[in-house]
């Protein structure tokens, strides 16, 4: 691939705009949809069925209205034979047991008994404490973050990275919450491990940002990291591919369960290089980065001493 | 000399290869469907011999019979003939064994030898039941404040010091006096035998007031959670499961994995009850229905029985559930279900005093059992308790018995082979509440390793055609390295017996695409390099070690996130946590040293004009 000249930072009024309204429709939809939660932290019962041919989805909603589980919510998972159901926590009743009273229900007049494929039972408290351990883990992974790019780079960049990890968090979030996407503990893990993937790409761009600032004292901040950006373009596109197509793999053939995590990661790879190409380098422009902030730090490669 | 590795160099990471390779092995056999026999007791040869030789007669030809430690396991050629056998071995063992269906891996014994094993599967891919149970805390302490009452109760009595009451209250045990004077004597007594008591003394001079103390509570709660386990490690047992994992989390949280699991409804009742039996006397010397209308005498107790009828019992029990030793199921003489009990020393001659003193009259047996539930009222979660305690049995005492001894009155056969299992692995010493459950079903546990294996398949073979494609000989080293990368990802998963979950194939799918990522940054600075007019040679060096700090701070990054994922991850979300921290961890290493080697042996020490990158 021949070196690109493109004017990424000239022309950042149009991202940072475009990025402005992925924003605010993330942020309006999360604020007033919100998440589409799932029983691993609201509680509640999920059981998947499994029929030998296609399920009747009327029938079974209508033997489950009858059996009391009123505020049972059936559709199809995957296939037309696979059946999923879910349950939230009931008012006075013991969740423990639901799954089977359920199962018992569907199962008592039928000739074609359903089987079971995987109950999901998540208390009351459990689900508080993991949509708590939830978040702690998306707090200290960010401060973790911040404090290694910080001591790594400059305070500038620091922001500027995590501005552009935000983003690409944010904006995949309000994904979730527009298709109304359901959130459960897998894609809360696939956010997780988006923020540090995110920051993949951009520490490319930074890195080469801070060595043309060693080689290059007289060009202009901008030029300088257009150039960078530039530079680097395509092995940021590299980068993302190869992680895009084994998510392809999986969002294609990993089954159901890992489907709403394979999107997570998706939507995360496609705003992280974007974000990566086109906000973190303008977000530490703004921010003032100067020459004068990188000419103290260790020599890069200093600590290679020693590698073969 | 540029681009050369020393002979050491190439040999360590030869090595490391080797026994990755040898240690990812077991991975590519399979598992035999067996059964697996064991015994309290050691089973003997002559046992051994008797199961083999029923199995056969049963038209059944095991793949193997394995006789090693006192215990069986039988290789079947299907699930059918397994699933027949475990039928039969559990009517033929009865109690004197547990008959556990499993599956036994097939690896050779030369790997077995070097305790090289399979990955341990998680319960999404091989199909079980995941509980979370959760320890009364407050139930555990509430019961030592009552024995450490009745306790305090019998030591007054012991030593003659005259008392009006001796009460539990809001967490005090609230000790009167008849006089004041004895007052000395009792502290006495409290410091001597009842350390783990604070006291104090209230303005009212005949008067102690007793609390726990907080290390006390706390020591109480503890040994209630390790109580509990060691008592559910035995329900286990007695279910017959293969490999359970019984462990604590949190403070009084316990995780219970039951592989090859799917009849939850049983597992629920044996795992969640504190069901125990209880004997006492009948009170015969008072009026039930004047009990009933609220005048119950004082010493008694008043109790229903399965139809609603009152019966009146002596407050004191003559024996409970914990002095019972060893208990088995079966059928009366006329052929009600009965549980078939034997006491321990202390219990039998209690027993035998008791039943001495009165023959002739009756004795009740009482079913204990503390339920807990977790219940939405107005939003609130509300620990709902319920003690349930019903006389399940009324009979007079025909003679003297102390050791050994029936009880009927179960409502069925089902119910009789529950309770004798649950009296057998002993008395929760708190209530627990099953606050999550997660049951996988065989068939999809076998759809996911499929799926999992074919997604990762399919986007390994992506990865390596682009990199061939777009790096072409740099790009194929690099194909090497990653496939290299994912036998040392398979060798330690296996090595540490780590617990590979769906999330968990989903991390080592992601490790693949990140993997070259390192090779990615290395190849263009080289290709930069190159078109910077610098030297073949020099450009591969100088490639090398530009992008270290690069690959070196985007690692760390994902490494951070892995570990933080690790630290507040549960189950599969774990298993995701530790695929993606060795593979990150193993990638750095296949990716630069690894095609660093093969690059060095292709390209270095020699005059290169022109590199296939």
């Amino acid at each position: 691939m021949k070196t690109t000249h493109i004017n990424f930072i000239g022309n950042r009024k149009i991202a940072m705009t475009f990025s402005g309204i992925l924003m605010v429709i993330a942020i309006v939809s999360l604020a007033v949809r919100g998440l589409q939660m799932g029983i691993d932290f609201t509680g509640g019962t999920l059981i998947e069925v499994g029929y030998q041919q296609t399920a009747d989805l009327a029938v079974l909603r209508k033997t489950l209205d009858e059996s009391g589980f009123t505020n049972a919510t059936v559709q199809n998972f995957g296939t037309s034979k696979d059946v999923l159901i879910r349950l939230k926590l009931q008012e006075g009743v013991n969740s423990a047991d639901l799954s089977n009273k359920v199962l018992e229900a569907i199962n008592k007049n039928t000739t074609t008994p359903a089987s079971l494929r995987r109950v999901e039972f998540v208390g009351p408290q459990v689900g508080d404490d993991l949509a708590t351990d939830g978040f702690l883990a998306l707090l200290y992974s960010t401060v973790a973050i911040l404090v290694y790019v910080a001591v790594r780079f400059e305070w500038k960049f620091s922001v500027g990275a995590i501005i552009a990890t935000f983003h690409d968090v944010i904006v995949t979030l309000g994904v979730f919450s527009v298709f109304a996407l359901e959130f459960d503990l897998t894609v809360l893990a696939a956010i997780l491990a988006l923020i540090g993937y995110s920051l993949n790409d951009t520490i490319v761009v930074y890195d080469r940002i801070r060595e043309n600032f060693r080689k290059m004292r007289k060009t202009s901040t901008e030029d300088m990291m257009n150039i960078a950006v530039n530079d680097t373009l395509s092995r940021t596109i590299m980068i993302s591919m190869t992680v895009f197509l084994v998510l392809v793999s999986l969002f294609f053939l990993g089954g159901e369960v890992i489907h709403n995590f394979s999107i997570a990661l998706l939507f995360g790879v496609v705003f992280g290089t974007y974000s990566s190409i086109f906000i973190a380098s303008p977000a530490a422009l703004i921010l003032g980065v100067s020459p004068e902030d990188l000419i103290v730090p260790e020599k890069e490669g200093a600590h290679l001493d020693g590698m073969p | 000399m540029q681009n050369h590795y020393s002979l050491w160099q190439n040999l360590l990471i030869l090595g490391i290869f080797l026994i990755s390779l040898i240690y990812s092995l077991p991975n590519l056999f399979g598992e035999d469907p067996s059964v697996q026999v064991s015994s309290t007791n050691t089973l003997t040869q002559d046992q051994a011999n008797k199961i083999e030789a029923s199995i056969k007669t049963n038209g059944v030809t095991p793949k193997a019979f394995e006789f090693t430690d006192g215990r069986i396991l039988v290789r079947f050629n299907n699930t059918d003939d397994q699933l027949k056998i475990a039928d039969l071995l559990r009517d033929q063992m009865g109690n004197d064994g547990t008959v556990a269906l499993n599956l036994a891996p097939t690896t050779p014994h030369w790997l077995r030898s070097i305790s090289a094993k399979a990955m341990y599967l998680g319960l999404d891919l091989r199909g079980g039941v995941h509980f979370l149970l959760e320890v009364d805390m407050d139930a555990a302490v509430k019961q030592a404040e009552e024995r450490y009452t009745e306790d305090l109760r019998l030591a007054l009595r012991d030593k003659k010091i005259r008392y009006q009451s001796v009460s539990k209250d809001s967490g005090y045990i609230r000790l009167k006096l008849k006089s004041a004077e004895d007052k000395a004597a009792v502290f006495d007594i409290l410091n001597k035998d009842f350390r783990g008591l604070k006291v104090t003394e209230p303005p009212e001079q005949d008067q102690l007031w007793a609390k726990m103390s907080d290390a006390d509570a706390r020591e109480v709660k503890k040994f209630s959670v390790a109580q509990n386990m060691t008592t559910l490690r035995n329900r286990v047992n007695e279910l017959g499961v293969a490999e359970p994992v019984i462990q604590q989390q949190g403070d009084n949280r316990i995780v219970v994995q039951l592989p090859g699991v799917q009849d939850t409804t049983r597992a629920k009742e044996i795992l969640g009850t504190t069901a125990t039996l209880e004997y006492r006397l009948v009170d015969v010397d008072h009026d039930v229905q004047k009990a009933v209308e609220g005048h119950v005498p004082v010493g008694s107790k008043l109790y229903y029985d399965k139809n609603k009828n009152a019966v009146l019992l002596d407050k004191r029990v003559i024996v409970t559930g914990d002095q019972i030793v060893d208990a088995s199921s079966g059928m009366d003489q006329d052929g009600r279900p009965a549980v078939f009990i034997s006491l321990n020393g202390v219990g039998a001659a209690k027993m035998g005093k008791l039943t001495q003193a009165n023959v002739g009259k009756p004795m009740a047996v009482v079913f204990i059992e503390n339920k807990v539930e977790t219940k939405l009222v107005d939003g609130q979660k509300i620990r709902h308790k319920e003690l349930v305690e019903k006389v399940i049995s009324v009979a007079t005492i025909q003679g003297v018995f102390s050791k050994r001894f029936q009880t009927t009155g179960l409502d069925s056969p089902q119910e009789a082979r529950n309770l004798a299992l649950l009296l057998r692995a002993g008395a929760l010493a708190a209530p627990v509440d099953i606050v999550e459950e997660r049951t996988v079903g065989p068939s999809l546990g076998q759809d996911n390793i499929n799926k999992g294996v074919l997604s990762f398949v399919v986007g390994f073979v992506l990865v390596v055609l682009l990199m061939a494609g777009y790096y072409k000989v740099f790009g194929m080293i690099a194909d090497i390295a990653l496939a290299f990368n994912v036998v040392i990802v398979v060798a330690i998963l296996s090595m540490l017996q780590a617990t590979l979950t769906l999330p968990g194939i989903a991390g080592i799918i992601l490790t693949v695409g990140m993997s070259v990522d390192a090779n990615v940054l290395i190849f263009e600075r080289i290709r930069e390099e190159i078109r910077n007019a610098h030297p073949p040679q020099t450009a591969i060096f100088m490639g090398y070690d530009r992008a270290f700090g690069t690959i070196l701070d985007s690692h760390v990054t994902n490494l951070v996130v892995a570990v933080v994922l690790f630290a507040f991850g549960t189950g599969s979300v774990k298993g995701f946590a530790v695929t993606l921290i060795i593979g990150i961890l193993s990638s750095m290493f296949t990716a630069i040293a690894g095609t660093r080697m093969v690059i060095n042996w292709i390209y270095g020490n020699r005059r290169v004009e022109k590199l296939s990158i």
